[in-house]
């Protein structure tokens, strides 16, 4: 299982990546991709949409299941990766490239909460 | 977990093991859309012997099988010869589907679905009359071959099978050399399905995969019959509906007086409901089983979906109500959106080609 230094991960396997402008691009795990096997719908949340922490806000489908996506933090959308949309493999083939949305966090919102990644992969080798 | 001969086997290809019918099986050995393509494309080999062969002997086994039935084992005029049939209870509700092959006089081979085949057996004997006997073959181990270089790889690997099986038509079988071979099977490409001792499953297998035959799991073996439009038993149909209302109205043989376990049932009420297929006209999620279908002709619901790997469109399989036809116009609910989908008649592929 991939999980790179870089990012921060969420106990509902999504990461989470903070940018130098501020923004927060948000994916779905290696772990997530893996235990859905191949997707084949992606949705996400509109450009302007206002997100409160621990929302439902985009879903990803592989043949066999669905699962909802959370935000993280509160935010507004400020971006989508449209390009998903007809290619929902690239959430397997490269999960961490594959981003799904950009939140501008609400004034406030904290990001020091999250695991890294010792922490996140932690959890797989207790189980 | 109840673990196949070809459990190692499993392993040593990559596969990722999950719990169906109470056995440890295949899922897929890394893509499943892949193993889905390689069966329309080429050539692929599924382990199901967590599938149950009984053979069903004596005087009176024929007898024993034309009331136990929906279809008619009569109409197997020779040796080799199978059919597909629905067993039913009493209400004429569906108990399981299975393939029947007639393999010499007074001896038949019943092949049941893992999930349901010790209640079937229970059901069975408590139908079997004096002069029949019911042998469950669990020693006997199960490949599926498919696709439409299914036969040419299935020969290269096993040649000694090659004069046995080359004259096979669809539905008809034959045994040589301890193994049977049938050219039946459950995605809707040519192919055959191998019954053999168990200890020879781990070579054949293997010389399989040497031909060319690509690992397949349960996860492509359920899209591919989806594709099909073959039910699945206890998902598609199960004691709540007659083989009218599930699509497999065909099956059952009315003609004649030939007394059935169920015929009086089926005859006194008529379909309440009918099968249909629904292909997802527009985006927005996955057709999938349990979720509300709103038709012309009032409520139904999806009891098969998935995504379509031959299509790349969800597709599902439908109860509707029984005044619903082929090219209707129907709203299923996916998640909080309520998504335009078209009514069609089953299979959407056969051999590799799309039908709807």
């Amino acid at each position: 299982m991939n999980t790179p230094e870089s990012l921060r991960y969420t106990a509902t396997h999504e990461w989470l990546r903070r940018d130098a402008d501020g923004t927060v691009a948000i994916g779905i795990t290696d772990h997530a991709q893996e235990a859905l096997g191949e997707l084949v719908f992606v949705e996400m949340p509109e450009v302007g949409r206002r997100l409160a922490a621990g929302e439902s806000c985009a879903v990803v489908e592989s043949v066999k299941a669905a699962s909802d996506v959370y935000a993280p933090v509160d935010g507004e959308v400020v971006a989508r990766n449209d390009a998903l949309a007809d290619a929902p493999s690239e959430l397997n083939k490269d999960p961490y490239a594959a981003w799904l949305f950009r939140l501008k966090p609400a004034p406030g919102a904290d990001l020091a909460g999250f695991m890294d990644a010792a922490a996140y992969r932690k959890q797989f080798s207790e189980a | 977990m109840l673990r196949t001969p070809l459990h190692d086997a499993h392993r040593a290809a990559g596969a990722k093991l999950v719990e169906f019918a109470g056995w440890d099986m295949p899922l897929h050995y890394g893509s499943q859309v892949e193993e889905h393509h390689a069966v329309r494309r080429d050539a692929g080999v599924f382990d199901t012997s967590h599938m149950l062969a009984v053979d069903v002997e004596g005087a009176q086994a024929t007898a024993f099988l034309r009331g136990a039935l929906a279809n008619d084992v009569e109409r197997l005029r020779s040796p080799g010869k199978a059919l597909y049939s629905c067993l039913l209870d009493e209400s004429g509700g569906v108990l399981d589907d299975l393939i029947v092959y007639f393999t010499a006089p007074h001896r038949y081979r019943v092949v049941l679905n893992a999930a349901t085949a010790e209640a079937d057996i229970a059901w069975l004997e408590k139908l079997r009359p004096a002069g029949a006997g019911l042998r469950p073959r669990r020693e006997l181990a199960m490949l599926a071959v498919q696709g439409p270089r299914a036969r040419e790889k299935f020969w290269a690997a096993l040649p000694e099978l090659r004069v046995a099986s080359e004259e096979l038509a669809n539905f008809g079988s034959i045994e040589s050399n301890d193994c049977f071979v049938a050219r039946t099977g459950y995605t809707g490409e040519d192919g055959f399905e191998l019954l053999l001792p168990a200890g020879r499953a781990a070579d054949a297998w293997q010389r399989l995969l040497a031909a060319g035959a690509r690992p397949c799991g349960l996860g492509a073996r359920d899209t591919l019959r989806l594709e099909a439009g073959m039910n699945l038993s206890g998902q598609d149909m199960d004691a709540a509906v007659t083989p009218y209302e599930c699509g497999l109205g065909w099956t059952v043989a009315l003609n004649g007086a030939r007394d059935f376990v169920g015929r009086r049932a089926l005859e006194a009420r008529s379909p309440r409901c009918k099968m249909l297929g629904l292909v997802l006209e527009e985006r927005g999620g996955v057709l999938r089983a349990h979720q509300p279908v709103q038709a012309p002709g009032g409520e139904g619901t999806i009891t098969s979906g998935s995504f379509s790997p031959t299509m790349n469109v969800s597709i599902a399989l439908a109860r509707l109500p029984a005044s619903c036809a082929p090219g209707e116009r129907v709203q299923v609910a996916v998640r909080d959106k309520r998504l335009a989908a078209r009514t069609v008649r089953p299979p959407f592929v056969r051999h590799g080609k799309i039908l709807v």
